[in-house]
């Protein structure tokens, strides 16, 4: 079988698509549900820029067929910020610190540094730097990237004690 | 006092991107898209005998696979320009947009496969059969320039591309002279650009069929414009080429390459809107890379260890073709003199190729090499006299009371290189008091006593910064009071938008976040020269703050004779032009509808129509930026592996436009620097096949093998440009691999260690402990 | 760089994949995919099939009894590493599982994808070359066998197991409460291949001399290999400094391979480096549990 058609929910959004499949989970993301936020740098799984989240957890999506994430939950980029358009503290906090540059690796950091807070709400740097390990950028240097996640755990703790 | 020069203005290009709303090339939509992929060079130097398709072009989804032949009937030229905006100038090294005779490199372009989507172009692409007849291989470029038998192409006679001289001074006096001469040979491997988004094309042809619209992910917008005008003897006004957002330039995306001429070409044979996205395997082995330089060098000082001269040799891999006038090669030799006094010089230089990917800038271009060259020279000095690193750097360094100083050599624009700003002496001692180097030999002694290998190194460096002959901008008040740049300057992530916006709106007293940058655009732009050198903050930058000025003198003046007021009385502020202390005002939007003109409307004689200036502020000098680091590091002597544990970098940009960007640039910059003394290494093997295909094998930095990085910013205004700015795209990079090499070598000083080559991995490192340790025991 | 065409299964059931994998052409199972999917993207393989194996309950999971640790082979690494009942009686997986690859990658890499794909610095690998691991395999037919890691490893990339099989589960006999343990290995990055690692297990006797122990060294060589002129040299001594100096001295009897990332000659100099650290660990930490109420 050539195609598939998957049911795929997407930042809370259900899609049924065909999907030819050896499309990759990136491909799919991008370019059959235009979803273009996320990214492809490497296409064999070492340059981060396709993280999304599948299931809650950080994905390498160039290593994934989409027919793989038939009935999975799906989070990108696009899905981070509030409906009004408020950004989330870890997207406020990029800007904040210039933790982007050229914008291309910064999808895949989000996704990955929006799973380490999850399950670490206080992150060392060190803790940090380790997350992002596998998450290349070429513009910063990473210190701003690092300075930017210290600063969204601190703000989200901050929210989370005021309830 | 500025309101927003000098500020950490938030970037405007953020917005977008953090919500997964930019638009690189892969992301823009176009109906009626077929795919493209390349059949390219197995072999690192062959006759093709023969091209077969037949199996290929029977495939589904396959439109067409053109050949250098098949695309012969659209284009002037099988090959593409040297250099820049002409088609006149080429000669026999310039890339061939297709290949079908003799390939010159693993990667060569060959064929272009067109389908409904790039996995099956990638089907046909496998299915093609290339019969090779193998030639002989280049591969090491020291050879390359001695063998007269073996030729890369054999369209040339020789491997030698080019041999010149730099130069000035009695080097002969010099070192006959000399109380000191010291010698050595030093291997340089730069590599690749690896900029995060690859490369990338989209071309739709609008109905018709004469007119095209081009994106490409490219540092080079008006290159390619006039490249493809000229290739495919199009009408200038019935093409477009358009700048999407670039995922990082690096230099690589600096060149036009035959991609970018054979799509289009496609395009234009067979009406239809053509994608192209180089994958990154198709990176290593096509994209411009910078790779290897082999120095030899004499130094000779006097007995309080002044430079009296210094002479050499160097000898640069070009790779197959050039795809540029050569400008690496020369750059290092002109600028390794850097800071320091060198009363005479004289560097031969040896451009050849060699069946590799062809090579040209990547971030530094050539004077990280540099900088290399003169700071191991400038420690084998301090070390071979029992000196202070820091101490033989003073002693040599332009004093400030000297500037501005002129080296006896031109630039690569034929311009004279005359150090115009800084005080390298204080921006040394600033650097050394940071960094604690007085307390070090201390430090380092404990350390070894606990069976601990530590070391700091240092490095100063110059970069010429603003390349001129000019950038356009052209700053317009829109209808609605906001306003708009255009500018031939690109955008590739370094935050060009936000910085213009500064500059612009600082002028007009409106909001950053109300001027919108139209950077790339050869539409609304003509005139434009792009991105490369670190120059576009101080060309892009003048012509911009030049054209707001003008187009503020233009709102007063119309406002005061709207007003009827003088114009002495009005100023500019929240986007009005207000009465000072008074109550009246007209609003920039209204200004601009009344100028844009209305039936019965007389303008007065002194007013023209509009409310827009363009300005190509000229330049033919260089802003000198320059920049001293200090590394400290720790080296395992069990696995030879360096851990940078600390690192204070002080730079002289002149006069930072936004802080917060020019700290990205160096941070960002000083990284690349430290892969290229640590990891980036592009390998080939002795039948000049690309080893490092894939980002498993070619090392980029990561988050864990940095820490953080300590900057020191000092701000001479630069006298010769109208913002006092200077360029600060590439000054982090350029000495950083010798900071960080100069501290290796200082941690394995127990070991007698010298450190010549850069990069040095792990066991390189090992193997350079363990003779130490031989020589030591025999 | 897109994968070659191929056709797709998803079976959720064992013997449903085993029909597949006999019935298909050039099958290939897909697991993890965190190195399959990048060979297919580089075309390095051509399967005409692929089986999923995904989503089979069956072969997830762990479960801790008889003094075996059994998990299956679809147990996603990063399950493994985060597991706390794993942790407390084979504290070895977890430690090695933070060198292997990154976050990503666990999250989807499988213990039995990484054990069929054997590549020669892998991690669980040379972990389950310690245990004396047993290598569950289903069959044609639901047939099950089970062989010891040490007959599992063919040769370089190559495990014992047929096309149409299946690994089903890995089991870890495990070592006593307290037994030391360490793993350590060098790369060029965080969660690179690296040159060589070198895991330890030791159990000392009440007089604190050593009463069993058992060393691997990975990246060395083409596959994970036990050190067992080490192993037998350090049962019942203390862990005396030189005895540790002989111990890493017989690294130089291992198969060691030189490649573009490393020379043979390095890499065993990196594994003696790493057998070092492990020895000095595994000791500190088997005296630490000792002292333990």
């Amino acid at each position: 079988m050539k195609t598939r058609t998957i049911n795929v929910t997407v930042n809370g959004t259900a899609y049924t698509r065909e999907a030819a499949v050896r499309t990759t989970l990136a491909d799919f993301l991008r370019h059959s549900l235009g979803l273009t936020g996320t990214h492809v740098g490497c296409e064999h799984g070492v340059c981060g820029a396709c993280t999304v989240l599948v299931d809650g957890v950080s994905t390498r999506s160039c290593l994934m067929l989409a027919v793989q994430a038939h009935n999975a939950k799906i989070e990108t980029v696009e899905g981070l910020a509030a409906a009004d358009g408020t950004l989330a503290p870890l997207q406020q906090a990029f800007r904040d610190n210039h933790g982007l540059q050229c914008g291309f690796c910064t999808p895949g950091m989000l996704m990955t540094l929006t799973e380490l807070l999850a399950e670490n709400a206080d992150p060392s740097e060190q803790e940090v730097r380790e997350a992002i390990s596998g998450n290349l950028c070429r513009c910063t240097g990473y210190q701003s990237i690092v300075a930017a996640a210290l600063q969204a755990a601190g703000t989200m703790r901050e929210r989370g004690k005021s309830g | 006092m500025s309101r927003l020069i000098g500020k950490k203005v938030p970037r405007l290009e953020d917005a977008a991107l953090l919500i997964g709303k930019g638009r690189y090339v892969d992301d823009i939509r176009l109906h009626d898209v077929l795919h493209c992929a390349f059949v390219r060079s197995t072999m690192a130097h062959a006759r093709i005998l023969s091209i077969d398709s037949e199996v290929a072009r029977r495939m589904p989804a396959i439109h067409a696979i053109l050949t250098a032949s098949d695309l012969a009937s659209v284009l002037t030229s099988p090959r593409l320009p040297l250099g820049t905006s002409t088609t006149k100038a080429q000669n026999s090294s310039t890339p061939f947009v297709l290949q079908q005779k003799e390939v010159a490199y693993v990667g060569e372009p060959i064929a272009l496969i067109i389908a409904d989507s790039r996995a099956e172009a990638e089907d046909a692409a496998s299915a093609v059969q290339i019969d090779y007849e193998p030639l002989p291989v280049v591969i090491d470029a020291r050879r390359a320039v001695d063998n007269d038998v073996d030729i890369v192409r054999a369209e040339l006679k020789t491997n030698v591309l080019n041999r010149f001289t730099v130069g000035y001074g009695d080097i002969a006096d010099a070192f006959s002279r000399a109380a000191h001469v010291f010698s050595d040979d030093i291997w340089q491997h730069r590599g690749c650009g690896d900029s995060i988004e690859t490369r990338g094309i989209l071309v739709e042809v609008r109905p018709g069929g004469h007119e095209l619209c081009v994106w490409s992910s490219t540092q080079m917008p008006h290159d390619l414009y006039y490249t493809l005008i000229g290739m495919l003897d199009l009408d200038e006004n019935r093409i477009r080429v358009i700048t999407p957002d670039v995922g990082g330039g690096f230099g690589p995306k600096y060149c036009i390459y035959p991609e970018e001429i054979a799509v289009p070409a496609a395009a234009k044979l067979l009406g239809r809107n053509l994608k192209w996205i180089e994958d990154r395997r198709e990176n290593f082995m096509s994209a411009v890379q910078e790779r290897d330089q082999y120095w030899t060098v004499e130094i000779a000082v006097d007995a309080e260890a002044r430079i009296l001269g210094i002479r050499g040799r160097l000898v640069h891999d070009q790779g197959a073709y050039t795809p540029k006038a050569v400008n690496l090669p020369y750059n290092s030799a002109t600028a390794m003199t850097g800071p320091y006094i060198v009363p005479a010089y004289s560097m031969d230089v040896v451009v050849a190729h060699t069946n590799k990917v062809p090579v040209s800038s990547v971030r530094g271009a050539g004077y990280p090499q540099a900088a290399f060259a003169m700071e191991r020279m400038m420690d084998l000095v301090a070390v071979k006299l029992g000196l202070d690193r820091a101490e033989v750097r003073r002693r040599n360094l332009i004093p400030p009371e000297k500037m501005p100083y002129t080296k006896q050599l031109k630039a690569r624009s034929g311009a004279a290189m005359v150090y115009d700003s800084g005080d390298y002496v204080a921006s040394q001692a600033e650097t050394l008091t940071a960094a604690g180097w007085e307390d070090f030999p201390a430090r380092q002694k404990a350390a070894l006593a606990e069976g601990r290998y530590i070391g700091i190194g240092i490095a100063n460096a110059v970069k010429g910064t603003g390349r001129g002959p000019f950038e356009s901008a052209t700053v317009r008040i829109a209808q609605n009071g906001k306003v708009s740049v255009f500018t031939g300057a690109v955008a590739m992530g370094q935050g060009l938008a936000t910085a213009l916006a500064q500059i612009c709106a600082e002028e007009l007293s409106v909001s950053a976040e109300d001027v919108t940058v139209i950077a790339g655009d050869t539409a609304v732009t003509p005139l434009g020269l792009g991105g490369f050198a670190s120059r576009q903050l101080v060309t892009a930058g003048s012509s911009v703050h030049l054209a707001a000025k003008s187009v503020a003198r233009k709102a007063l003046k119309a406002a005061s004779n709207l007003l009827e007021i003088a114009e002495e009385s009005l100023e500019l502020d929240d986007g009005h032009v207000r009465v000072k202390g008074g109550n009246r005002s007209i609003s920039l939007a209204e200004l601009a509808q009344i100028m844009r003109g209305a039936p019965g409307f007389a303008f007065p004689a002194d007013l023209e129509p509009g409310m827009e200036t363009s300005i190509q502020w000229k330049t033919e000098a260089l802003a000198y930026a320059n920049a001293c680091h200090i590394a400290e590091v720790e080296v395992n002597i069990e696995l030879g592996n360096v851990t940078i544990k600390r690192y204070v970098a002080l730079h002289d940009s002149g006069r930072l436009i936004n802080p917060m960007i020019v700290e990205g640039q160096i941070v960002g910059g000083i990284v690349h620097g430290i892969g290229n003394a640590l990891f980036e290494f592009m390998g080939y093997d002795e039948t000049a096949q690309p080893l490092t295909t894939t980002l498993q094998e070619y090392l980029l930095v990561t988050a864990t093998d940095v820490p953080r990085f300590e900057t020191i910013y000092r701000e001479t205004p630069s006298p010769i440009n109208p913002i006092g700015a200077k360029g600060v795209g590439e000054a982090g990079t350029i000495p950083a691999a010798a900071a960080v090499l100069s501290a290796v070598e200082n941690a394995l000083s127990p070991f007698g260690v010298r450190i010549s080559r850069t990069p040095v991995t792990p066991e390189i490192l090992f193997d350079l402990i363990q003779a130490g340790k031989a020589r030591a025991t025999s | 760089m897109k994968p070659p065409p191929f056709d797709y299964f998803c079976p959720t059931t064992v013997s449903e994949a085993l029909e597949l994998l006999a019935a298909q052409p050039n099958p290939k199972i897909l697991a993890g995919g965190q190195s399959l999917m990048a060979m297919l993207n580089l075309r390095y393989l051509l399967p005409d099939a692929l089986v999923d194996i995904n989503h089979i309950p069956e072969l997830v999971g762990t479960s801790i009894a008889s003094g075996t640790a059994r998990i299956g082979a679809m147990t996603r690494q990063r399950v493994i590493e985060r597991d706390e009942a794993l942790r407390r009686v084979a504290p070895i997986l977890s430690e090695a599982l933070r060198f292997v690859g990154h976050r990503q990658t666990r999250n989807r890499g499988t213990i039995g994808g990484s054990l069929c794909h054997l590549d020669p610095a892998a991690e669980l690998a040379s972990v389950a070359l310690l245990y004396d691991a047993e290598i569950e395999i289903v069959g044609r037919n639901e047939a099950r066998r089970t062989i010891p890691i040490a007959k599992f490893i063919g040769g370089f990339m190559t495990p014992n197991i047929e096309a149409h099989e299946i690994v089903a589960a890995v089991s870890f006999p495990l070592w006593k409460p307290g037994h030391g343990y360490a793993f350590h290995e060098f790369a060029r990055r965080h969660g690179d291949f690296c040159l060589a690692s070198a895991a330890c297990l030791l159990e000392r006797n009440p007089d604190n001399t050593i009463a069993r122990i058992a060393i691997a060294i990975g990246g060395l060589g083409p596959i994970p290999q036990r050190l067992a002129a080490a192993e037998r040299l350090t049962i019942g001594t203390r862990g005396e400094p030189d005895v540790i100096e002989r111990a890493v001295a017989s690294c130089s009897e291992l198969e060691a391979i030189g490649d573009f990332h490393g020379s043979a000659s390095y890499r065993l100099s990196v594994a003696q480096s790493m057998l070092r650290r492990s020895l000095k660990l595994a000791l500190a930490r088997a005296r630490a549990s000792e002292s333990a109420p």
